[in-house]
Formats: structure tokens, sequence, C-alpha cells
């Protein structure tokens, strides 16, 4: 009796008439019809494929007349009978028998037994067959994760692993790799006279491929910028060291950029890679500089440009990644959803969070992320002043808003409230300034905003050295009366002051100072708290700027 | 979740009838409040507790909503306690001076335990 191999079955699937796999590898076959005989190929076109696929049963080789060169090579080497393996339908191999050592022609009960005994077997050997193919296929799985492993590592390892302190300005970044790892990178890096170089980049082709082209060109971009000055010079270098060893078809597109904190000078040259946005009093507007990507080809040039980012001005690096993301119905984010994003959210780390939030709304949830996306901020905090005692310089940890709407000062205190715990507060402090901000939100929304769905309430933490300031600002112009009246528990119960009226109140007893200001339409309500003890007499109106 | 969301019980237990707050206690409870009032009032308890165990954030309109309880309560003659408030909204009970008007227990048993002792 013979059996088939597993890489027959494989084989005898690929371009044969009983596989739908069809055209890999020519068919083979091992025919062992005597104690030592060479395989058999059997082309996946021969006839003999289709005529086993539909025998009812053990073919007579010897009497079956066909034009295949697998029929003549089986006789030829001495098969007598061919056992079709069939499952479910579909042929999986062949039992291949010589003569019987008796030399007597095989009987009917002969052929029922092997027929009895090739359907048993052919479950079973699909089985193993199916085994052996899931097994292969999970090494393939395995090579290939190991390498998207490798790929992300790389990465990983050349992005920087803390973000600069620089005063008077905030850096945030946000580096998502796709699950196949694309080319993105990005840099601080620390510049002579305190100035600092800001990069970011997209490699052409994932996996290990543009990791390693990422690395390289991370290296050299570092490298280069230590000893030279302007940004288009520093491309230049980079991309006459690129242009020898990159490999074909691929390149690198670059932002290079170099920030003078004290004045808010910021040079930068363009690699072709997408336009970076400032956030404005004005809106958003592009920074736009010609240049060829890296790697393309030598001897390029690359223009440099300028501008300065003023007090309370932003910056927006980002990635193809970000643009170029995809909804259901194949239309992309792109670049006008960006800018308008950039005009409208605050900037900084909340830009990120809410272009994020608004990337998965166009995405969907579930779908699965495209590119690697990067974004980096740079964000020059509100000119001094904004704090309201002006005795020390604030620096901004966050601004955002919060539609006007019954219950969002919920969501207001709990951001405050994460934003402000790692700053050092006591636990008690800490709930008391949620409670606070809590109502001056919801006084906020609903006694200055009215509740208008078209007028957020925008909220600000700052910090000095030993206190934090939460600046919770409405569109609601100078304050009236609201709250004038002294909220009186006996008065109360005796229906002689409505039952309401507390708010103000609890933001008086819950913070150490409040502060009170309106500059046209915006009102704003400013509460402090100190990081140490220090807690001004909580009686209501004490030593507190509101009454 | 707001205590509007949230399933309210109202349990009586020797004669005084406890109200479990369960979720935020903010305008959206008024309504769900002013039933439970009805509830834990139906059977004529000798005081109604307020169980702050499971409730969530509570904020100016909230307290609003409790004095409402007490001045109910003081109308009807039916002592209010409370139990299972966190340190920080037992500040805010003091400040605001509820605390003067409603007994603020440590426990369950004890609320329960001490109506009609102290009560007036």
């Amino acid at each position: 009796m013979t059996t088939l191999t597993g890489s027959f079955r494989r084989r005898l699937l690929g371009r044969s008439a009983v596989g739908e796999r069809a055209s890999r590898e020519d068919a083979s076959l091992v025919a062992v019809p005597q104690d030592d005989l060479d395989p058999v190929d059997i082309a996946p076109n021969d006839p003999l494929l289709a005529y086993l696929q539909s025998a009812s049963g053990a073919v007579d080789v010897e009497a079956l007349e066909l034009d295949s060169p697998a029929l003549a090579s089986l006789k030829a080497a001495g098969v007598k009978l061919a056992v079709p393996l069939v499952s479910q339908g579909e042929l999986i191999g062949v039992l291949h028998l010589g003569p019987r050592r008796s030399e007597q022609d095989y009987s009917t009960d002969d052929k029922k037994l092997l027929e009895n005994l090739a359907a048993q077997a052919a479950p079973a050997l699909r089985v193993g067959q199916l085994v052996r193919e899931q097994q292969a296929e999970a090494v393939t799985r395995q090579r290939f994760q190991q390498e998207l492993e490798v790929a992300k590592l790389i990465q990983q390892n050349f992005l920087p692993k803390v973000l600069p302190d620089l005063p008077g300005w905030q850096v945030a970044a946000y580096y998502q790799p796709a699950r196949e790892v694309g080319g993105d990178f990005y840099d601080v890096i620390p510049l002579p006279d305190g100035q600092v170089g800001f990069v970011i980049g997209d490699v052409t082709d994932k996996g290990v491929p543009a990791a390693l082209v990422m690395a390289a060109t991370r290296s050299v971009l570092r490298a280069s910028a230590q000893r030279l000055v302007e940004p288009g010079t520093v491309l230049e270098r980079v991309n006459e060291h690129l242009c020898p060893d990159m490999p074909e078809k691929m390149f690198v597109t670059c932002l290079y950029g170099v920030l003078e904190p004290a004045s808010g000078r910021f040079r930068f040259a363009n690699a072709g890679h997408d336009l970076p946005y400032v956030k404005t009093a004005d809106g958003s507007v592009e920074l736009r500089a010609r240049g060829m990507p890296l790697g393309l080809m030598p001897g390029m040039r690359y223009e440099e440009k300028e501008t300065v980012l003023e007090p309370g001005d932003s910056l927006l690096l980002h990635s193809d990644g970000v643009v170029e993301a995809h909804n259901p119905d194949r239309e992309m984010f792109g670049f006008p959803r960006l800018k308008e994003a950039v005009a409208k959210y605050p900037g900084g780390s909340e830009l990120i969070d809410l272009v994020i939030t608004d990337l998965r709304a166009h995405t969907g949830p579930d779908a699965e992320q495209e590119d690697d996306i990067t974004m980096v901020t740079l964000s020059r905090s509100p000119a001094a002043g904004s704090a309201f005692n002006g005795s020390g310089q604030s620096q901004q940890l966050v601004e955002f808003t919060v539609p006007s709407a019954e219950g969002n000062e919920r969501m207001a205190l709990e951001r405050v409230s994460a934003i402000v715990a790692p700053l050092g507060l006591d636990e008690a402090k800490l709930k008391r300034l949620e409670t606070a901000v809590g109502e001056a939100t919801m006084n906020a929304m609903e006694h200055g905003n009215k509740y208008s769905a078209d007028k957020p309430v925008t909220l600000r933490v700052l910090t000095e050295r030993d206190l934090v300031r939460v600046q919770i600002t409405d569109q609601g112009g100078a304050p009236s009366d609201r709250e004038a009246e002294l909220p009186d528990i006996e008065l109360k119960l005796a229906g002689l002051q409505r039952p309401r009226g507390w708010g103000l109140f609890l933001i008086t007893s819950m913070v150490d100072e409040a502060h009170e200001t309106a500059d046209g339409d915006l009102h704003t309500l400013e509460l402090v708290m100190h990081l140490t003890a220090h807690k001004v007499d909580p009686a209501p109106g004490g030593s507190h700027d509101v009454q | 979740m707001t205590f509007s969301d949230a399933p309210t019980a109202v349990r009586l237990r020797d004669g005084v009838a406890v109200i479990d707050l369960v979720g935020d206690v903010n305008g959206q409870a008024e309504a769900t409040l002013a039933a439970a009032w009805e509830d834990a009032t139906a059977d004529h308890p000798t005081a109604v507790v307020l169980n702050f165990e499971k409730a969530g954030y509570i904020n100016s309109t909230g307290i609003a909503l409790i004095v409402g309880v007490l001045a109910k309560g003081r109308a009807h003659g039916i002592p209010i306690r409370a139990f299972g408030l966190t340190p920080h909204y037992r500040e805010i009970f003091e400040i605001t001076r509820l605390a003067d008007f409603l007994a603020i227990n440590p426990d369950e048993d004890s609320a329960v335990n001490g109506a009609g002792m102290s009560d007036t």
C-alpha cells in the first residue's frame, strides 16, 4: 500500500482541478508500489486527477486509458491499483498499490477492503494535513510578529524618553504605531545657547526596513544639528549622508525647526513633510517651506523660513497618519479638518487629545489604524499677567472647554483634578478644589452662559511655585448680583429663603482665594489653592475677593 | 451615574426608614429623591435615615435637595439622620450647617439605633 506525503497534499491541491487553492507548484506523488520506488509527479492539470476525483472506488491502473503523463509514470512504476482518498468531496490523496505478493489480481473483496480503509483514512489524513498547515502558518505568523516587535523596539528606542521642561512652554507628543509599524519618528534636540531643535519625520515603507532608516536618519540629524546652526543646512547635510545608502524606493520626509525659547523665534526647513500648523490669536496658519524628501537625490537645497510663536500660540507637527486616516466610506480625515481643529481647540496636549477623539469618531471605533500617527505640540504660555495677582510667573498646564449643558461640571472637575493631583495637593484640599471647580463651572454654564449650546465654558489651570490657579470663564459679562444672598439654612428650613443658592458659598468656602473679573462679555472666576497649608478663613466672604 | 439613574432603595428597619442614595446627588435626582421620601414616610417611620455609602458626587443642587428633605422632615415631625458620608462631604455638611439639623452617624446600625434617642 502506498501513502501520500504532506508535501504532496499541498502540491496536489496547488493547481489541480480538485483544489480551489490553485496555481502554486507542480503536484508530485510518492508512489511506492514496491519496496522502493521513486516519487511520481502529477501535474495539477493532469487528467488523472479529475478522473480520481470522480472515481467511485478503487481504480485499476493497468486497465485505465487516459492521455495522462502521470498515469504512464504510474504504470511504468508498476502501480496496479489506485484508491482515491476523498474527504468532504475533495481529493486529498491517493493510495497506490503495486502487485500483490501472491502475484494474483486484486479481488473484489480486496478492493472493498481498500475502499473502506480509504474512507476511514481520508478524514484522518485531512486532519493531519490541516494541523500541519496551521503549524506552518503559525510559524510564519510568529516570524512576522517578531519582525514587527523588532521594528517597534527600534522605533521606540529612538524616540525621546522625556520631553524638555522649557519655562513658559509646554511640549507634548503622541506616537501610536500602526500594527505593521510605519516609519514615523520625532525628536527634540537640546542645542547650544538654550535653543531646542524639533524634528518630525516619516520614512516610506513599513516594518524593520523603515525602522532602520528612521534610526539612521535620526542619528545623522542629531549629529548634524549639533554642528550646524541653520535648519536648511542641517537637512542638506542629512540628505547628503542618506543618499548613498538609501534603499531603492525609500525616502524620508522630515521637518526640522529650531526654537529660541526666550523670543519664540522658530526657524524651520521642510523636506517634503506635511505642513505644520500654528494656532494663533487669528486662527490656524500653515508654516510653508519647500524641499525634497531626504534620500532621493544628492545636492538638494532646503528653503528656510521663520516665524515667531507669540504667547498663547501653539505649534502642531503631525504625520500623514492623521490626515490620511479613512472613514468607512474611504474619505480621508484631511488637512482642512486638522487645520480647523487647530484653530478651534486649545493647544498643547489638549489639542492632541481632541484631535485623536475626532480621528476615532471619523474612522469608527473598531477601525484598525492604517498608519503610524505622530503629533508633537509646542505651546507658548499666555503672557504673564493672565494670572490675577501677578505675584509670580504662572505656567499654564492646560486650557480646555466644556459645553454648557447640565451635568458637564462633573467633566470639568474630573479633568482639573487629574491635572492638579500630581502637583502635591493633599487629598482633602484636592476634594475641596474639585467641589469649587464643579460649582464654579456650574455657575458659569447656568448663570453666565444660560446653558447656551454655542457658549462653552473655558477652564485654564495654571501653576506657580506653591499654588495652583483654576480660571473658569463664561460669556455672561460682568457679574450682577448672582447669589448675592448669603445662604442661611435656618431661613431655608423656615421657607424664608430658597433651598438653592449654595454654589458661591461652597466655592469661597472650599478654596484659599477666589477672584472675579470681567472683560467685556468674558467673566472669569479664578480659584487659588496653595499647595502647602495656607487655608484662608473658610467663612464666606472672609478674605476673598468674591463677595 | 446620577441618583436618578440609580436603583433607589427604601427599607424599613425597626420602624426607621432607610433611603439608600446611589449615584450622584444633583439636580437630576430631584424626582427620585421626592419619590423616595414618599415611599419612606408612607408607613409613618420614627425617623428617616439617608444612606450616603453609595452616593457619588454631591453638588450644591444636591445640597438644596437635602435641605428640602430636612424641611419636609421638620414639617412632618420626622427626624432625619445620615451615615456613610466621606470626610469631604461631612465637612461640607458642617460648613453649610446641614449637620446642625440632621444627626450624622458613622454607620447604619448607629443611625437606626440612635433614632428617637436624641432626635427631637
